[in-house]
């Protein structure tokens, strides 16, 4: 697999489970060794210059993973302690803040609901003020609120220059979101582009008309210039059109038609 | 600050935070030991000349405590960390591996001084211990702390599952402690016990711990001090080289 992240990009990892997005992100955050090849961030080597590349980095990983013995703001200070950082509560508080944190900063992690735990682990990916942000499955179990509320959060860290990363089961997380896309099938790229190419690439427009006596007919369009010459082909072929549709492209057929994987079968 | 402080910091908060059951719960039992040893064994246990079996026996009670204490530690520490999944904090972290070593063996020894300390401050109210040799203990102390410290780690970072960990503390660390010579003098033992405790190396850390104490010992204190220096350096090499080679942290 080779792939290149550009900085500032909003990136988007999709595939069906064992395509291998996990491992991918794991190798990037020297969780996981690679049998070969390599990584870098932002020029970093993640194996031979492991420290400088983690300080880029902030993984916010798939478990719901928390330390019980710790309130949310000792977390936070020990997090910033492994980055060698002190004397952080000035951007623990903001981190807080847009997370919508403050309240619980002093509740132990062992006593927040599921969602509260997810947002903690969001924060402590950002406590060293990393440039390049991966979120694996961010919003795997959390309500909508939340999910509203983090987005807003990430898309800010984005516009302010944070390269982000992320995988998600939500397709249409990946097309709100993502300028760009892989798309992994066992181990491989079997796509990269941006979302918008992707859309008109493969999936372009969809018109279904629906006649006086019921019947559906589809006609795949590229673009919308298309649309008149269509229209022209059912009037041809004597359809009285009752009812009409256009669908626009949408990265689940695109999802479906490279992995094979019909999207009820994800969870 | 660096990031081996801050680990360090955390492993001592972690165990102050529960010290009842890390340090008051460890103290009570050795206490206990004390009081149902020496009442039972008092002048029919022969140890060094002029040294009553009671006094005998806090030395070898507070090192029984540090060795247990250390590894206990370490290793559920680490093997809740792994269980729990919260390791990937320190994993994603800028940290060496001789600074994650550092930091766990340290906190170890910080916990087996603090229950040293509280043993020797209860007992010393009504049971008379001498202090010959005040360096010899301290450096027995540290020395097998940070090596029990160590052997947790080890330990922590094999296990998957607490029951495995509690197999190795069950089947290697108490026997290992218990025949240590930590109740009787192994001179008292037919020669054929005297030579297997002295493939223990728990035996030399003990009976050198307690040479601080009486200026008296069953083996020569200077040799016990290098067996125990080379123990701490071969299981710290195994530790360091695991670590550092992923097993069961990084996949």
């Amino acid at each position: 697999m080779s792939l290149a992240v550009e900085e500032g990009e909003f990136f988007g990892l999709l595939g069906p489970n064992g395509a291998g997005k996990t491992t991918l992100i794991n190798v990037i955050a020297g969780l996981a060794r690679a049998d070969s090849g390599s990584v870098s961030v932002l020029g970093s080597d993640v194996a031979r210059d492991y420290r400088r590349a983690r300080r880029l980095l902030g993984v916010v990983p798939q478990e719901l993973v928390f330390d019980p013995f710790f309130t949310v703001r000792e977390t936070l200070r020990l997090q910033s302690g492994y980055f060698g950082i002190r004397g952080n509560d000035r951007w623990i508080d903001e981190v807080m803040h847009h997370l919508d944190l403050a309240s619980k900063a002093d509740v132990n992690m062992r006593a927040l609901s599921g969602g509260m735990k997810r947002r903690v682990l969001v924060a402590q990916a950002l406590v060293h003020k990393p440039p390049v942000i991966v979120l694996d499955e961010p919003t795997a179990g959390v309500d909508v609120e939340l999910r509203q509320g983090l987005w807003q959060f990430v898309r800010r860290l984005n516009r302010d220059g944070h390269t982000i990363v992320l995988t998600t089961h939500y397709l249409e997380e990946a097309e709100l979101h993502c300028n760009r896309i892989a798309l992994l099938k066992a181990g491989r790229v079997a796509a990269l582009d941006t979302t918008q190419n992707l859309l008109k690439t493969i999936s372009g427009l969809e018109l279904v008309a629906r006649g006086r006596d019921g019947e559906l007919s589809r006609i795949k369009l590229k673009d919308y210039a298309e649309l008149e010459a269509a229209l022209a082909r059912l009037r041809d072929a004597g359809v009285e059109i009752h009812e009409i549709e256009l669908q626009p492209p949408d990265l689940e057929e695109v999802f479906v038609r490279l992995t094979g994987k019909e999207r009820g079968r994800e969870p | 600050m660096t990031g081996f402080h801050t680990l360090l910091a955390k492993e001592v908060l972690r165990f102050w935070k529960v010290s009842v059951q890390t340090v008051a719960a460890p103290v009570l039992t050795a206490l206990l030991y004390l009081v149902i040893f020496a009442q039972a064994l008092e002048g029919r246990v022969q140890v060094y000349d002029g040294v009553r079996y009671v006094s005998f026996l806090v030395p070898g009670l507070v090192m029984m405590s540090v060795l247990q204490n250390a590894f206990a530690n370490s290793s559920s520490s680490l093997t809740q960390s792994k269980i729990t999944g919260n390791i990937v904090f320190v994993l994603l972290a800028p940290i060496s591996t001789l600074e994650l070593f550092g930091a766990y063996v340290l906190a170890s020894v910080a916990r087996a001084l603090v229950v040293a300390a509280g043993m020797l401050a209860t007992t010393l109210w009504f049971v008379e211990v001498p202090l010959r040799a005040p360096l010899w203990a301290l450096a027995f102390g540290l020395l097998g702390a940070a090596l029990a410290g160590a052997l947790g780690l080890l330990a922590g970072v094999c296990s998957e599952k607490i029951d495995q960990l509690a197999a190795f503390q069950n089947f290697v660390i108490m026997p290992l402690t218990f025949l240590s010579g930590v109740f009787y003098s192994i001179h008292s033992l037919p020669p054929a016990w005297q030579a297997v405790s002295h493939a223990n190396p728990f035996f030399y850390m003990v009976d050198g711990f307690r040479y601080g104490f009486f200026g008296v010992s069953d083996f020569p204190p200077g040799a016990s001090l290098a067996i125990v220096a080379a123990s701490l350096l071969a299981v710290s090499a195994v530790s360091l080289w695991l670590l550092k080679s992923g097993y069961k942290l990084r996949t």
